[in-house]
């Protein structure tokens, strides 16, 4: 149906994805303040990337699927941008005085 | 000869793993990969909502979030994430092998997979006793001592709490497709599968794969975030 990824390809993703971890896990031990977050998500985002493209061969599915795999993560950003965006403005108005 | 299902004739031009709603094998395939994706979807917005919350909490608690991580093995959380990455090349391999209709290599990798799955909630469990044996289960009646950080102990529980949820719904996952990797080894035992028919392998390895991703996004959440910050 599609066609079929080599095991070269596989073992390729898994090997970048092992090291991945460790950089992950080593670089969270140095101080970098704000970026260690900011590291620490970027990583797990390109890893998340590698598995459902090539692991889930997200890559060779037709293009509906692709679009409803992207639309998941899109309303999720779009639910959690909401939700952050509310906590992070409250009490930015005077009390008693909105309207 | 006919029966409910159409004519014999009709059975024999086609796959017998043919539903007769579908054109063809190659549009159930697609149709079922993206129900797949579909049920995909609401788990994305379940594990959200929790990674939400968590954020929240965190950004009212930062230093109370930050002291909890002394408590955490980030070893144990790296091997884990190591063991999910080793289990999904094993369970990749897997779908590759029932699409190319190697039936011993299907079986040989779906095994392989369910162990280094098992291995994963082992090493999980040790780490839950771990935490029993330091007092940081804040369940009702108290298995709980803060004493290191006073200061921050009503609010490191709430951390906790994410902690056990989180990580126990995810392991509540790793339960389930352990389940769905046994029925689809059974299948492939019965010899239901081949290189014409392999659907089921390919959208339980999609389930697989999620519930690795959602442990990629856990690791550095629970383990990594904080430990370099200064606690007063």
């Amino acid at each position: 149906m599609h066609e079929i990824p080599s095991v070269r390809t596989y073992v390729t993703i898994w090997a970048i994805l092992t090291v991945m971890t460790f950089v992950t896990y080593y670089v969270a031990q140095v101080e970098l303040g704000a970026w260690n977050i900011v590291v620490a998500l970027l990583i797990a985002f390109f890893k998340m990337m590698l598995v459902i493209l090539f692991f889930m061969n997200v890559k060779a599915e037709s293009p509906l699927t692709k679009l409803f795999a992207g639309a998941g993560f899109f309303w999720m950003i779009l639910l959690l941008g909401q939700f952050f965006i509310d906590y992070v403005s409250r009490g930015w108005m005077p009390e008693g005085k909105l309207w | 000869m006919a029966d409910a299902h159409g004519t014999v004739a009709e059975h024999a031009e086609h796959s017998p793993h043919l539903r007769h709603h579908f054109d063809d094998m190659a549009q159930q395939f697609d149709s079922a990969t993206l129900g797949m994706w579909v049920f995909l979807l609401t788990e994305i917005m379940f594990f959200g909502g929790m990674f939400g919350a968590y954020t929240v909490y965190r950004g009212m608690y930062p230093e109370a979030f930050a002291s909890t991580s002394q408590f955490m093995n980030p070893f144990y959380g790296a091997l884990n994430t190591a063991v999910l990455i080793v289990s999904s090349l094993t369970m990749a391999l897997a779908v590759r092998a029932s699409r190319l209709g190697e039936q011993k290599m299907l079986q040989l990798f779906l095994i392989l997979t369910m162990i280094f799955g098992l291995a994963f909630l082992v090493i999980k469990g040790f780490e839950y006793h771990e935490h029993w044996v330091d007092m940081k289960v804040p369940i009702i009646g108290g298995h709980w001592n803060y004493s290191e950080f006073p200061q921050f102990a009503r609010q490191a529980q709430i951390m906790f709490c994410f902690y056990f949820f989180m990580t126990g719904f995810h392991a509540l996952h790793m339960v389930v497709r352990l389940g769905l990797m046994t029925t689809i080894f059974v299948m492939a035992k019965r010899g239901t599968f081949s290189s014409s028919y392999f659907t089921p392998v390919e959208i339980s390895g999609l389930y697989w794969h999620f519930v690795d991703i959602v442990w990629i996004f856990l690791f550095p959440l629970l383990y990594l975030i904080g430990r370099t910050k200064k606690l007063i």
